[in-house]
């Protein structure tokens, strides 16, 4: 049977390309805002674009951190995207306003230092040698839109499979812990290597 | 620096089917967007934008159908533009699957707009999408740059390196920059004007306008830009995909 996974829907941007191309990699998505409804399917996907103290509002208006801390109680996979990666850090840091993230994984989401910014487009990742989801995907780009990151030296390589990318500096492309996976890139616009990325989660739930 | 510079190809879509014109005046049947997105997105294209010029409200909403089934079997990210003048153009449009919306005439009649879906929607999705000119005899602006409306038909009398700047100051993510002296005339893209827009915003930015032969895509990327544009050299099987990612790498430029 295929997997059934849970897209939160909190009013952040584009979700339908997330939708697509999980139900693209076998997955049977049901995009809901209802905690109940989230909690009955196998694995939790949280999208974000936009603002990291606006999406955490819209989390927290639909009680999304306790559906993503049952996720992860019940040992049941969780997939952040973009922004959905960014508010699972303790905080964010935007135009000198220090906001609460949910505090899942430790550290702060910064300003990038770059002389172009957003960091929009095509990159290559530093795939770390324990990564699940980076598991067959060697020499590929993946899709980046943002103005924000987690500064890569702050994380403890120990704990966590943490995958690198670079752009005026190095930070976390992607994360990995136990049932918590989470990536700064959108995968869903990565084309066929994103796509990969997907079916590698889906696989894992 | 390891980020690739992104090779977009740009279709013109109007009451459902994609046209390009020649100075955006003759206009020529090219096919159905959903299928020539797949066989961009195959061939390589790094991102789509779609410019809807439809002139009736039917037309826009055959749009929003083209885009839906567009970001249902093409997994890259995709841009539409084209008569965007609410807060509420822009949630249909991202609700249908755009990923980022531009936004042209719409600025200019009121620019707080671009602030207004900056701050809503996140600068990352909020493209300004510029249709730049030289001044023609009768008017003057500081740059001798100004910026048109109506396809490059009617100037405004704005300066238009003032007016990027301003717009980056809004909140847009993105400029796509239109040298409306330079379309049409497969020439080359507008290396002066590209210098001195990049010279003066540090958003990602865009060139479109003139491109006719493979070497006019190094030259762009010279000048400084994050991506470059074409529409009809594409779609009229001129050039493809393939052979401009061959040309920026020939000249040490990063491309995927």
């Amino acid at each position: 049977m295929a997997q059934r996974v849970a897209l939160l829907d909190y009013g952040s941007g584009n979700i339908r390309s997330a939708y697509k191309a999980l139900e693209r990699v076998g997955a049977s998505v049901v995009v809901t805002s209802d905690v109940d409804e989230a909690l009955e399917q196998d694995a939790l996907v949280v999208p974000g674009v936009g603002a990291f103290a606006a999406c955490m509002a819209g989390l927290e208006a639909v009680d999304g951190r306790r559906v993503i801390d049952s996720f992860l109680e019940s040992d049941r996979p969780v997939l952040g995207i973009c922004v959905g990666m960014q508010i699972l850090f303790d905080r964010g840091v935007e135009h000198g306003v220090d906001s609460p993230g949910c505090g899942f994984l430790s550290g702060v989401v910064e300003a990038l230092e770059a002389p172009v910014v957003p960091h929009m487009g095509w990159n290559t990742v530093q795939a770390d040698q324990k990564s699940r989801l980076f598991a067959g995907i060697e020499d590929q780009r993946f899709y980046f839109v943002h103005s924000y990151g987690v500064k890569a030296d702050g994380i403890d390589p120990g704990r966590f499979a943490v995958t690198t990318a670079n752009y005026g500096e190095t930070f976390v492309a992607a994360i990995e812990s136990g049932a918590l996976a989470a990536t700064q890139f959108h995968p869903e616009k990565s084309g066929d290597a994103g796509l990969q990325l997907l079916t590698n989660w889906v696989a894992s739930i | 620096m390891s980020l690739a510079l992104r090779v977009i190809p740009c279709l013109d879509v109007d009451e459902g089917r994609v046209v390009k014109g020649v100075n955006f005046v003759d206009l020529r049947d090219a096919g159905d967007p959903v299928e020539l997105a797949k066989a961009y997105d195959a061939a390589g294209a790094d991102e789509l934008v779609f410019l809807d010029i439809s002139a009736s409200s039917s037309g826009r909403s055959t749009t929003y159908d083209v885009v839906r089934q567009t970001a249902e079997q093409v997994f890259i990210p995709l841009t539409v533009g084209g008569g965007v003048r609410t807060v509420d153009d822009i949630d249909q449009l991202l609700r249908a699957g755009a990923d980022k919306v531009s936004i042209n005439t719409a600025a200019i009649a009121r620019p707080e707009f671009l602030r207004e879906a900056a701050e809503r929607f996140g600068s990352q999705c909020i493209v300004l999408s510029a249709d730049v000119r030289r001044c023609q005899e009768g008017t003057t602006t500081p740059s001798g740059f100004e910026v048109t409306t109506h396809g490059g038909r009617k100037g405004t009398g704005i300066d238009a390196f003032e007016w990027v700047e301003k717009a980056v100051e809004l909140g847009v993510g993105e400029i796509l920059l239109n040298s409306m002296d330079a379309d049409g005339t497969k020439d080359g893209f507008d290396i002066e004007l590209i210098q001195q827009i990049r010279d003066r915003v540090s958003v990602p930015l865009i060139a479109s306008g003139g491109a006719g032969k493979v070497e006019d895509f190094p030259r762009a990327a010279a000048a400084g830009v994050d991506a470059v544009l074409a529409a009809s050299v594409f779609h009229f099987g001129e050039l493809s995909i393939a052979q401009v990612k061959d040309a920026l790498r020939e000249q040490e430029f990063i491309v995927r």
